[in-house]
């Protein structure tokens, strides 16, 4: 009788004991992103898949945005952090502009996104973001982030599922990494190469990373920053183009400072 | 007294390594991952009745194995030969249904051999499920089976831990749901054999572009007592485009610290060689003297 | 009669006959660490349907609410319409959805009041599905989810387009002129898929499905989810929402072939 009415806790029967189901508020949306620098020029793509486990979601969703005129943030991992963290950004730029009459700047908007991220630290945005875009000086710019705000600036970054399928291939093409020039020949610098190239190298990372990865496929976005008074002919010549790409120019946001953005889109394999 | 030892035999999986690599399992993060083949393998029967053709089945596989999120193969087959006229797709862990198919295989042929006939597709079934259950689903090979014999066509799914479906259309894999919703909402008795080859290969393309696990090439098999068609990437929706840039690297690309040559053959004879090629056609006996080795006099060209 | 119980003791009575109450005392909340809301969904509904046609888009569920594998409410309807052009499909715990019905309705209400007296502008199905979104991600950040996947339908009449676009209880948001919530997702979204893309193209610059072939489509996925959906039932409405607004046809059921059935014999070596 009551044998087991008052048993010490090392005999609590663990099989009966209900089993607390936690609530997991996050989900990983899969897709890539990446970002190149440029000498005037800044590149910033995505691919426009959602999906969760085996499925897709969408084949049309978007990850990167445009923030300001010489600003674009691309964001990757849960969509939904990814999606109300780029809101509570722009939110903050508008703040901005309406108190000081002028955008954001590119390094400050880098410095906000690092304060923002790090203020969840212990309960973080589970977003991996690339900002690209025009720096003060003129010069094409990359910054790169971990979810709770570490961030860099950087030449070149590639973020995602396929991160490391694309990020050795643009060490290797935009970095130079592993290549000798040859003898007697001036050494590689990074961050020089033409946008044709660039954009090149853009397109064959996505059609590559959606041959060997499952989660990046159906559609790309690059976003195309260049700075005021740069030639547009390398990028709206259609000749330079791959077949089935499309350009379209931005209109201005602010202002007007003089920078241009262009979103080039392209399709990728849906499988 | 002595206890004998007790002898086991020599048969069978070996497991005295299991405890072991639990222990690394849990040292390292996690033991090496199998290449699983993310799949849609599918299966149907058609022929008979008015239709006015042979039964037989229409057997389908994409063409995806992955490993994790990765692609590991962009064409492999799925469809595994058992008999002539005996077909089994095969989804899960890759090499468990690679070796699966091909002891049963073996099997059955010793076992037509020695009864005379061919076998059945109920004893390769009975073989398989058997097979399996002793393993209690750590063999993780999950089947279509089909074929035609004795008895008319037949169409089987077994799962990785024994159990058996018979079914006249059947799906397996990850991409079973979407392309069972095609089978559920256009299947019909008695199709014509284009109706089937046409409804599997849309089955398959549905797992293709709506499961991440399946991708690439639609596979065909159909069997009919007359022999079997294997109809190897009968569809290919998803071809790559030509790369935008080209990437060869210029001869001296790649740095290196210190150049060692030497010549590890010093001299080399040619013998002509008695026994299965016997007859070599003629190569003359004869000794080469080789400058083999990087930077030799006729080294191969790799690029130019 | 029976004791209090204190912390570390059974949650029995002394002759574990019957469980003690289990009064939640309110308590600063760190007193104890931190406070979880987490519920788990209770009376659910499973699959929820959606696709644009030419002349605006269709939404469908069927009528089931299930208490885990206990085919609970039979003639539960999970359509609700907000305002004229608006609808909502709404999956997993239908409390939550009960409850969301009731929030919706009086926060449209309080619109539609002021819409009485001041040029004010209806709540477009963007402004709706922008609202649900806030909802679930802000619920979903506190811990405490709203357990439901909603397909939000709907005809934006300032862009005279169709709207449609999902919503779940993590915050998870995204459009697509297919959907399909939960079990749908796998085995109807194909279909749907499939069927909008043989028209429309896979760009979707061609011409869309009319309605008698988008309601013909919804009724076959409806069909293959009851063959195949365990928590599925062969009841269901489909709401169609256009320009003149929206409407919720009856419950129906789709016409089922099991003959073939006749045909089988056991799993595997049987014949008879």
């Amino acid at each position: 009788m009551a044998l087991y009415s008052n048993a010490p806790a090392s005999y609590a029967d663990h099989t009966s004991a209900p089993i607390e189901h936690r609530f997991n508020p996050y989900s990983d949306n899969g897709g890539s992103i990446l970002a190149i620098a440029g000498k005037d020029f800044s590149v910033i793509a995505g691919d426009t898949r959602q999906s969760e486990g085996y499925n897709i979601q969408t084949r049309y969703a978007r990850k990167v945005w445009q923030l300001t005129d010489k600003a674009v943030l691309a964001t990757n991992g849960f969509a939904a952090d990814g999606n109300n963290f780029v809101k509570r950004v722009k939110q903050r730029l508008e703040w901005y502009e309406h108190a000081h009459h002028k955008p954001m700047g590119l390094k400050s908007i880098a410095r906000m996104i690092q304060t923002m991220l790090y203020a969840k630290r212990f309960f973080p945005y589970y977003v991996y973001n690339i900002l690209g875009g025009i720096e003060e000086d003129g010069s094409g710019a990359v910054y790169s982030f971990d979810p709770v705000g570490s961030y860099e600036r950087e030449a070149c970054r590639a973020a995602g599922a396929a991160q490391s399928l694309i990020q050795p291939f643009l060490d290797n093409q935009i970095y130079f990494k592993n290549q000798t020039p040859e003898t007697g020949s001036e050494p590689f610098i990074p961050g020089n190469l033409p946008l044709s190239t660039v954009l090149s190298l853009v397109v064959d990372s996505f059609t590559s990373a959606t041959e060997r990865h499952i989660e990046v496929g159906d559609g790309m976005e690059i976003y195309v920053v260049m700075n005021k008074g740069r030639t547009t002919d390398d990028l709206l010549d259609k000749k330079k183009l791959g077949p089935g790409m499309e350009v379209e120019e931005l209109g201005a946001l602010g202002e007007g400072g003089g920078e241009r953005t262009f979103l080039v889109r392209a399709a990728l394999k849906r499988d | 007294m002595v206890a004998k030892a007790v002898e086991t035999p020599n048969i069978g999986f070996d497991f005295s390594n299991h405890a072991r690599n639990q222990f690394l399992g849990q040292r390292l993060q996690g033991v090496p991952k199998a290449t699983s083949t993310g799949t849609t393998i599918v299966g149907v029967i058609f022929g008979g009745g008015d239709s006015g053709e042979e039964p037989g089945v229409c057997l389908g596989a994409d063409t995806r194995a992955t490993g994790g999120p990765i692609v590991a193969d962009k064409n492999c087959e799925k469809i595994h030969y058992l008999t002539p006229q005996i077909r089994c797709c095969g989804a899960g862990t890759a090499a468990d249904t690679e070796f699966v198919t091909n002891l049963i295989s073996s099997n059955l042929e010793l076992h037509a051999l020695s009864q005379g006939r061919p076998a059945r597709v109920v004893t390769a079934m009975t073989m398989l499920k058997q097979y399996l259950f002793r393993y209690q689903g750590h063999v993780g090979a999950h089947l279509v089976l089909g074929g035609v014999d004795v008895t008319g066509p037949q169409l089987f799914t077994v799962h990785a831990h024994g159990s058996t479906d018979k079914l006249p259309y059947v799906t397996m894999g990850s991409g079973s749901l979407a392309a069972m919703a095609v089978f559920e909402s256009s299947f019909r008795e008695n199709m014509k054999k284009e109706e089937a080859i046409a409804l599997v290969a849309r089955a398959i393309r549905s797992g293709i572009f709506n499961d991440l696990g399946s991708g690439s090439n639609v596979d065909v098999a159909v069997i009919t007592k007359n022999g079997t068609e294997q109809l190897r990437n009968y569809e290919m929706p998803n071809e790559r485009g030509i790369k935008s840039r080209n990437y060869k690297f210029r001869r001296g690309t790649t740095a290196w610290t210190k150049e060692a040559v030497r010549s590890l053959v010093v001299s080399e004879e040619i013998k002509s060689t008695s026994g299965a090629g016997k007859d070599q056609g003629g190569v003359e006996v004869k000794a080469v003297p080789t400058g083999a080795g990087a930077g030799g006099e006729e080294g191969m060209e790799i690029d130019s | 009669m029976w004791k209090q119980r204190s912390p570390g003791q059974s949650s029995f009575n002394d002759y574990n006959t019957f469980p003690l109450p289990q009064t939640q005392r309110v308590q600063p909340s760190y007193a104890h660490g931190p406070t979880f809301h987490t519920q788990q969904p209770l009376v659910t509904g499973t699959s929820v349907l959606g696709i644009k046609f030419d002349k605006g888009v269709m939404i469908a569920a069927d009528n089931l609410a299930s208490y885990g594998s206990l085919a609970r409410f039979r003639d539960i309807q999970r359509l609700h319409p907000l305002g004229q052009h608006t609808l909502i499909g709404v999956a997993g715990d239908m409390s939550d959805y009960q409850w969301l019905q009731k929030e919706l309705d009086a926060l449209l209400r309080e619109e539609d009041a002021l819409a009485l007296t001041d040029s004010h502008p209806s709540l477009s199905p963007k402004n709706i599905y922008q609202l649900l979104s806030n909802l679930f991600y802000a619920r979903r950040s506190k811990m405490n989810p709203v357990w439901n996947a909603v397909l939000v339908g709907g005809w934006d009449k300032v862009k005279a387009e169709s709207f449609l676009a999902y919503v779940d209880l993590l915050g998870t948001t995204y459009t697509a002129p297919t959907l399909a919530t939960g079990f749908g997702a796998h085995l109807a979204q194909p279909l749907l898929r499939e069927a909008y893309e043989a028209k429309a193209g896979i760009d979707g610059t061609g011409p869309l499905l009319t309605q008698e072939e988008a309601e013909k489509v919804l009724e076959d996925c409806m069909k293959v989810l009851f063959y195949r959906d365990a928590r599925s039932i062969n009841k269901f409405q489909i709401a169609t929402i256009t320009a003149e607004g929206s409407t919720i046809s009856d419950s129906k059921s789709a016409d089922t072939y099991w003959a073939f059935a006749e045909g089988l014999r056991g799993y595997g070596a049987q014949t008879q």
